[in-house]
Parts: C-alpha cells; structure tokens; sequence
C-alpha cells in the first residue's frame, strides 16, 4: 500500500513540475492551474506515503534520516503552495519543486537502517520537531527565491534579457517571497526551539543541557534577523542581502548535517 | 447567404487614402444603417483604426456581386473618387472574409506583429455596432469567435508578451524591477517625441509621480500641461534623483547630463533602493559608467534596440502557431455556417415542396368532384408526410457529415438543384 503511495508521490511530483517547466517556459495559464493541482496531489500522496511509513515502523516519521528527509520535502511544498496561493505567482514552482522531489526520492529510495523504535516524546516534542523542519524548509525556499533573484539580477544588470527573464517574477516580488518565507522561518524556528525546551523540561530526570546546537541555532536565528533588517533599510537592500540569505541557509544546512552529526547529542535528523 | 468584407489598410493604401476613409464611431453607425436600409446587406460591421477600414457585412445571396455595390457606396460615402478607391480595396467573401477577421484580431494583419491594441479595437467596433443594432446571427457570431481567436493568440503563443517598442521595452524591463509601476516615481529628461511615448507607457502603466525637466522650463510646462506631470528645475540634480524609481533621458546634448557622482550620491541620500535608468538620448546622455553602481540598472538606446529586434525575430517565430489557432476558428465558423445554411436551405425547400404539392393537388383534383373536402384534406396531409420522409434522410446525413467540404457541397447541390432563383435569394 505504501509503495503505492510512494510511485503516486513520484508521478504526481514528476508531472507537476514538467507542468510547472512548461508554464515557465509557455506562460499558459492552464498549465500553471494544472501543475498546482498535481503538487495538491501530490502533497496529498507524500503525507499518506509519510503516515505509511511511520505507522510500518511504529514510529514518528523524524525518527530516521529518511523519514526526516522525505518530512523536509512535505513542509517544503506546504511551505511553496502557501506561498504561491499568497504571492499569486507560479513560476517558482519549477525550481522548487525538483527539490522537493529530490528529497521525496532521498528519503524513500535510500536504503534503510531499521532503527529501533523510541519512545514517544509527546506532542509538545512533535510540534519543536515538526515546527523545526518547517523553518528549514521556509529558510530552503527563501534560498531558492535569492539564487533566482541573483540569477535575475544577473542577467538584467548584463543585459542579458532572454525568453525566460520576461516569465520569471520581477526581483521586487521575489524579494517580497523571500521575506514571507524567512518569515516564516524565523516565527516556527523561535517557536520549535521554545517548545524544544519546554518539551526537555518535561521529560522525567532531564534538566536543561548544553547542546552545541542551541549556539548554532542562535546563529542562524540572529543571521536571518539580520538579513530581515538588512534587506529592508540600508544599503544591503537587492543583491547583497539575497547573498546573506543563501549563505544563512548554507548554514542552516551545515547545521542540519555536520552539526547533527558530529556534535549535537540530542539533534539527530532535525 | 454571403459573408463579405470590404476594406484597405496600410498595406494596400498610402496615408492620405486611409485618412480620407476612415470612419469616426458616429459615421460608423450612419454607414451601417444605410447599407442595411438601402438593402445593400442584412447586417452591417465598420471595422475602423488609424491603419485600416473595413466593412464586414452579411449578404442574403451568395453571388459574390455584394462588393461591388459596397465599394461604390464607401466611395459615394467618402466622397472619393471609385478610381482613386478602387484600386486600395480588397474584397473577400466567406471563409477568405472569416479568415481576413480572425487574422486581424490576432493581430496577425498588425503594423506591428501581434499588437494588443487591435483586439480592443475589434471589441469596441463590435460592441457599438451591436448596440446599434446593425448585426445579425452571422456577424454576432464571427465578432465574437474574433475576440475569442484574439483573446487564444495572445494566452497560448508568445506574439503578445514581448515588447516591440523601444519605449515599452524600457517600460517591461522596469516592471522586471519593480513588478507594477503604479506605486512608482519617474523622471523624463527632455520634451520631445521620444519622451511622448515614453510618458504615453508610463500613463499606460498608471505611474504614481511623473516629473519632468528639460532645459527649456516653458517646453517643460506646456508638455506638462499636455501630458501631466510636474516640472522640475533643470540642473538640481541632487533633489531631482533622489525620489525616481525610473529616470529616462532623451536630450539632445554633445556630453553626458547624467554623471556618475550623480547618481552616486543621489543612491546614497535614497538608501540605495534599485533605480532604472533609460538613455535614449544620441548622443549618449548617461555615463555608462553608471551602471557600475550597485542597484543601478541603465539600459541605452542601443541595448533596447537589440532587445526589440531580438523580440520581433521571437515574433515571427510564433506566426505559425498563431496561423493554426486561426485556422481551427476558421474551420469552426464555417461548419456552424454550413449548418446554419443547411437549416434554411431545408425549411426553403420543405416550404417550396408544399407550395408545389399544394399547386398539384389543386390543379389535378380539380376536375374530380366525386372527393370531398375531407378527402382531400387526407391526400394533402398524406402528401405532406411524404415529403417530410423523402427530406428526413438527407437532413439526417447532411448534418452527421462530418467533412466539412463535402458538407457545404451538399447544401450547395440541393440550393442548386431545387431551388429557383427566386428561392435561393
């Protein structure tokens, strides 16, 4: 059954984003409409393939590196189509949703290390968890809309204006979607890691711990705040800040991968 | 009955003949409602922009002798002479009328390959003839199939999206920057025909603040008075650039009016937010290394002449496809025509049948008094069954036909074939 869901993700995901390279390319208003409607589909699929899984494991989905992935690329179209239904703009969907589809692929195709299950932490610790995947996924999607904005920039200030620059959103409004998107990210990231400690106070014999994560995760915090600010009042505004936003998310990766895995004792695949 | 069209435009007619028969929207109406009340056609369309005028009509017999009587009416209309007339016009009937529409809404017929301003052109022609009640069926149809074919070209092909203009190449290069300008501030440099236009896209576009300079104040003032906008004083720079999201120069000056430390300090004292500069001044009237400065974005004269002819080879490129969207439109118009004909080709010929039977009966059972009244209201209605079976099976076939060619040749055959002259018309 859930392999079932898992080919449905793929062809709906795979279909979606032909559909959305096509509108890219067209401008058909039709094949934008479709292309939503298939990544609804999609998501739709991609959320039952997810419960699938955990349930076949009597797990949460983050409890591997898998399940924390194909989680990310949820949160990640969810994050998208919010913002595509509030920006009213669909071309972006051609650069994220490979993205999305990656991380579906990485986290059902990868070969899995059965894992035992734990214990269930409760609901405040699935909401830090949860809440947390999605400011890295609203952070993923802010850094998808600054390499466009560069890559647009680019080309206007070169001169350069081929067949897709007249497609693409204009710099303001990918300026204006990063910002919702940080947004996004700052608001679950401060609210995930207040519930983060609230949900180790609650566990039975734990007490406040330093985790190298909890540094890192200011970093990142205060980077985007900063980036918030910069790209609104001075001279940061344009090019550069939409650089400090890919290099915020470069951190957030590394926080994501090396961080997780070599230092942190308690952040595993989150 | 005859779709005909009449007409010329810049393609078959110099300025002058085109000025002379162009028709306002109130002539428009007047020569409509004379066609139609002088009998010339049923329903009547003047189709009438700066570089075309044409007539669409519905004739009730296809005779193709319609032209000839419209060509002497625009001429008597106009008051020009039919052989300074003559010449410039081209007729076309039926499916080549069609065709010649559809191609105009696309804006394949266009000066300018696949300009939007004729589909609204199209519309409003429509909608006043229409309120005047001077169309029909047919025309209503066909204009509103046009508008449907305009409307397709420029959703499904890209022959509408890019500029073709200098000046509105500028105008979409900013909306690349800034999305809508609506909130937007711009400065025109210079009152002459270049700032025209850009001013006319700029009004199009809805800009918020429109400021003007140029270094004759009076000049500036009576464009403004002509175009709106308020004046600055030529040569304060530094308060003069520190608002505009849009600055275009089109001066005529040996040196550059717009220098680097310019827009230098003028992007500091505006917090660096982006600026877009258009210098379609010859000679250059920006420094071109201007747009060296963060967050400036100058495009020349030369720039955008480059990214208009790159657009106008695009252009062409979708020609075919927007020929095959109007080909499908064409071919969905003549078959609703053909069936509309072939409905009253059969209700001329099941009235014409009767009429016959009718003249039959009365002069056979004249000498026959051994029939009585109701007997010979039998034979009649048994006639009259008769003949609705000998024409169910044709009609039935007629209207599954699904070759279009074959189809219009049929209705043809029996207008031909049973029809008098009197009846055909």
């Amino acid at each position: 059954m859930n392999h079932m869901f898992v080919m449905l993700t793929v062809l709906a995901y795979l279909l979606s984003m032909g559909l959305y390279m096509s509108f890219l390319y067209t401008g058909k208003e039709v094949t934008g409409r479709l292309a939503t409607v298939l990544m609804f589909m999609g998501l739709a699929c991609h959320y039952l393939a997810l419960l699938g899984r955990a349930r076949a494991m009597h797990s949460v989905p983050y409890h591997d590196l898998q399940g924390s992935m194909s989680l990310f690329g949820w949160l990640l179209a969810v994050t998208y189509l919010c913002l595509e239904i509030y920006h009213r703009q669909r071309t972006v969907g051609a650069f994220v949703v490979p993205i999305i589809l990656a991380f579906f692929l990485a986290g059902s195709l990868a070969p899995e290390h059965p894992a035992p299950p734990t214990e269930a932490h409760g609901v405040v610790f699935a909401l830090h968890v949860t809440l947390s995947i999605l400011a890295y996924a609203g952070f993923a999607l802010s850094c998808v809309l600054s390499l466009m904005f560069l890559g647009e920039e680019r080309l206007l200030r070169m001169r350069k204006v081929g067949d897709v620059v007249w497609r693409l959103p204009s710099l303001e409004l990918l300026e204006r979607m990063s910002h919702t998107s940080v947004l996004v990210g700052l608001v679950t990231i401060a609210v995930g890691t207040a519930l983060g400690f609230i949900a180790v106070d609650r566990q039975a014999g734990q007490h406040w711990y330093f985790d190298p994560k909890y540094i890192v995760t200011l970093v990142v915090l205060l980077l985007y705040l900063a980036y918030f600010q910069l790209a609104r009042t001075t001279a940061w505004r344009g090019a550069r800040a939409s650089k400090l936003c890919v290099f915020n998310f470069v951190l957030v990766v590394l926080s994501f991968t090396v961080v997780n895995l070599y230092f942190s004792s308690h952040h595993r695949y989150f | 009955m005859e779709i005909v069209l009449v007409g010329l435009n810049f393609r078959t007619a110099p300025v002058e003949v085109r000025e002379k028969v162009s028709f306002s929207g109130e002539q428009a109406q007047r020569a409509a409602e004379e066609l139609r009340s002088r009998g010339i056609l049923e329903e009547t369309l003047v189709l009438s922009t700066c570089n075309r005028s044409e007539v669409y009509g519905v004739h009730p017999v296809a005779n193709h002798e319609s032209a000839g009587a419209l060509s002497s009416f625009l001429s008597k209309f106009h008051e020009v002479l039919p052989d300074q007339l003559n010449p410039s016009l081209y007729h076309h009937y039926d499916h080549d009328a069609v065709r010649h529409l559809f191609r105009v809404s696309a804006g394949l017929e266009s000066m300018l390959l696949g300009e939007a301003e004729i589909l609204g052109q199209v519309r409003d022609a429509y909608l006043r003839a229409h309120e005047g009640n001077v169309t029909g069926p047919v025309l209503n149809r066909l204009f509103q199939a046009a508008l449907e074919i305009g409307k397709r070209v420029r959703s499904e092909t890209d022959l509408g999206t890019r500029p073709m203009g200098v000046a509105s190449a500028g105008m979409k290069l900013a909306e690349r920057i800034f999305g809508k300008l609506q909130d937007r501030s711009a400065l025109v440099l210079g009152a002459g025909a270049i700032s025209e236009q850009v001013v006319s896209q700029l009004r199009d576009r809805k800009i918020k603040n429109l400021y003007l300079m140029n270094r004759s104040r009076e000049r500036a003032e009576e464009f403004a008075r002509h175009y709106g906008g308020k004046v600055l004083e030529w040569g304060e720079w530094d308060t003069s650039l520190k608002f505009p999201d849009i600055i275009v120069s089109a001066v005529g000056v040996q040196d550059f009016v717009v220098t680097q430390p310019m827009v230098e300090r003028a992007m500091v004292s505006r917090g660096n937010r982006a600026l877009f500069l258009m210098d379609l001044g010859m000679p250059r009237n920006i420094d071109p290394a201007v747009a060296d400065i963060y967050n400036v974005y100058l495009y020349s004269m030369e720039d955008l002449t480059e990214i208009v002819n790159q657009n106008r080879d695009a252009r062409q490129g979708e020609i075919p496809k927007a020929e095959s969207l109007v080909e499908d439109h064409v071919a969905k118009f003549i078959s609703w025509q053909a069936s509309v004909e072939l409905t009253g080709v059969l209700e001329t010929l099941r009235g014409s049948l009767k009429q016959r039977r009718a003249n039959f009966l009365q002069e056979r059972l004249a000498g026959m008094n051994h029939f009585s009244g109701e007997d010979r209201e039998r034979i009649g209605a048994l006639m009259d069954e008769l003949i609705e079976h000998l024409l169910l099976h044709p009609a039935e076939r007629l209207r599954a036909e699904k070759e279009l060619r074959r189809k219009i040749q049929n209705v043809e055959a029996i207008r031909d074939l049973y029809l008098s002259d009197r009846e055909k018309s």
